[in-house]
């Protein structure tokens, strides 16, 4: 059986690791190849910028060469795929090959798309890419103070980052000594401080503690750079000293051109991950548009979900687990403490008050996710 | 030509109905109606008062066994 992994992000890696691991046997007999392609030789930590973005990391420190993190038994090629034609189980590469498959994974991830809004690219910072992330530490470096305003494109991957960027302004500017000289304000695009009605019930008294003010149903429109304006959709326009944006995302270009989802985002079964009316491919991570969280950790219980199903199509023939919905996301509350959020189709998170010890496990999983991405964790 | 599009969001709490709606409304044509399926019973008033302030048309608001389902036609 040839099975065919695109995409070498947490997603891909995790998925591919787990399934080498399971079918170490029938991949040396050669009952099974396992093959990933990748549009990069290298792998980000992504929930690292955050820290970049606030002098905690350096970019270096986020990146592992991807072929090492890749059981032996893992074919690997650094070539994006340029085509993928279902109907006759191949995907197309940049580099003018073709790979067939009998079982296909697509783990391709998404992207930022600020330059779908006007003036965004050049009126505010972001911390979703590596020169974004360092860009916006020069700039809190350089602020003196004023006016610092945080929004929130729609969709956006780790949802939980809006807070938690907060939550790091508060307590930089605090560090500095310039936190009186700052006024911080959040803008949101539903009618409460967070998607998740738990974590907004938490962080509403938070914000209110530190004296960080909320707009909610605020959705970007437009930037003005030149005036300092951020405009909303629902007719608000706000002044501001510094902007921070988290970007709306899409998934990748493939997809929409191959038109196999809206936005870049394959329809996909919410229980067994596989794209709608194909039992042959499997989607997870940011790439399904299931109704879960963008986030690491999504992609991490599905992928552990797909290679146990698919190794068990290989041993006996049928999958045999449910994907319900499961994520723990880290959420930090500052430089100092955290909490989390664990949660399913069915159960919301009840969220614990932040605490250090937390923050330390959160400090510690930025290097244990190295292990996690191997599927080891 | 319009379309009608559903989005399904039951049992849901991250990103949410309201969130599931507002990002296919960005993808979504001028007199398209995109139907939100959702369990949340606080959708019922979320969708509407975002829809008011945002200047999009409430189509329809139904309730069928748990899911509610909300009809919101793209005006601008």
């Amino acid at each position: 059986m040839r099975i065919l992994v695109v995409g070498g992000g947490t997603a891909g890696t995790i998925l591919a690791n787990n399934l080498a691991r399971r079918l170490a046997a029938e991949t040396r007999s050669g009952k099974v190849k396992l093959t990933m392609l990748s549009a990069s030789d290298r792998h980000m930590y992504q929930p690292g910028l955050l820290y970049v973005a606030f002098g905690q990391m350096t970019p270096d420190q986020l990146y592992r060469d991807q072929a090492g993190l890749l059981e032996p038994n893992i074919e690997f090629h650094v070539d994006p795929v340029r085509q993928f034609v279902l109907d006759r189980k191949q995907v197309k590469t940049e580099s003018g090959k073709t790979y067939e498959y009998d079982l296909l994974v697509i783990a391709t991830g998404s992207r930022i798309v600020p330059e779908e809004t006007p003036g965004l690219v050049e009126g505010a910072e972001t911390f979703y890419t590596e020169a974004g992330a360092v860009r916006m530490f020069r700039r809190l470096r350089e602020f003196q103070g004023g006016r610092v305003a945080v929004a929130v494109g729609v969709p956006h991957k780790c949802p939980i980052a809006p807070v938690e960027v907060m939550f790091s302004l508060h307590d930089y500017f605090k560090s500095r000594g310039i936190r009186d000289k700052v006024s911080l304000k959040y803008y949101y695009p539903i009618n409460r401080i967070h998607t998740i009605e738990n974590v907004a019930k938490w962080a509403k008294p938070e914000f209110d503690r530190l004296g960080i003010e909320y707009e909610t149903l605020f959705n970007i429109r437009e930037v003005d750079p030149v005036n300092r304006i951020l405009k909303s959709e629902e007719g608000i326009d706000v002044e501001y000293d510094l902007l921070i944006v988290i970007p709306a995302h899409r998934g990748m270009e493939v997809i929409e051109r191959d038109k196999l989802g809206d936005g870049g985002w394959i329809p996909t079964d919410r229980n067994k991950l596989t794209m709608n009316g194909r039992d042959d491919v499997y989607v997870l991570g940011d790439t399904a548009n299931l109704p879960v969280s963008k986030t690491g950790s999504a992609a991490h219980f599905q992928a552990e979900v797909i290679a146990e199903n698919i190794a068990s199509i290989v041993k006996i023939g049928a999958p045999v687990r449910d994907y319900d919905g499961k994520i723990y996301c880290f959420i930090e509350a500052g430089h100092d403490r955290a909490t989390y959020a664990m949660f399913n189709y069915m159960n919301p998170p009840d969220l614990k008050p932040p605490n250090k010890p937390m923050h330390w496990f959160k400090v510690a999983y930025n290097q244990m996710y190295w292990t996690s991405v191997r599927g080891l964790l | 030509m319009s379309e009608v599009k559903v989005v399904d969001a039951r049992n849901t709490f991250c990103p949410g109905p309201l969130m599931e709606l507002i990002s296919n409304m960005k993808h979504a044509k001028v007199g398209d109606v995109i139907e939100l399926l959702s369990t949340d019973s606080g959708t019922a008033n979320d969708v509407p008062e975002w829809v008011r302030k945002v200047g999009h048309e409430m189509v329809g608001t139904e309730q069928v066994g748990d899911t509610w389902h909300l009809k919101v036609r793209k005006a601008k």
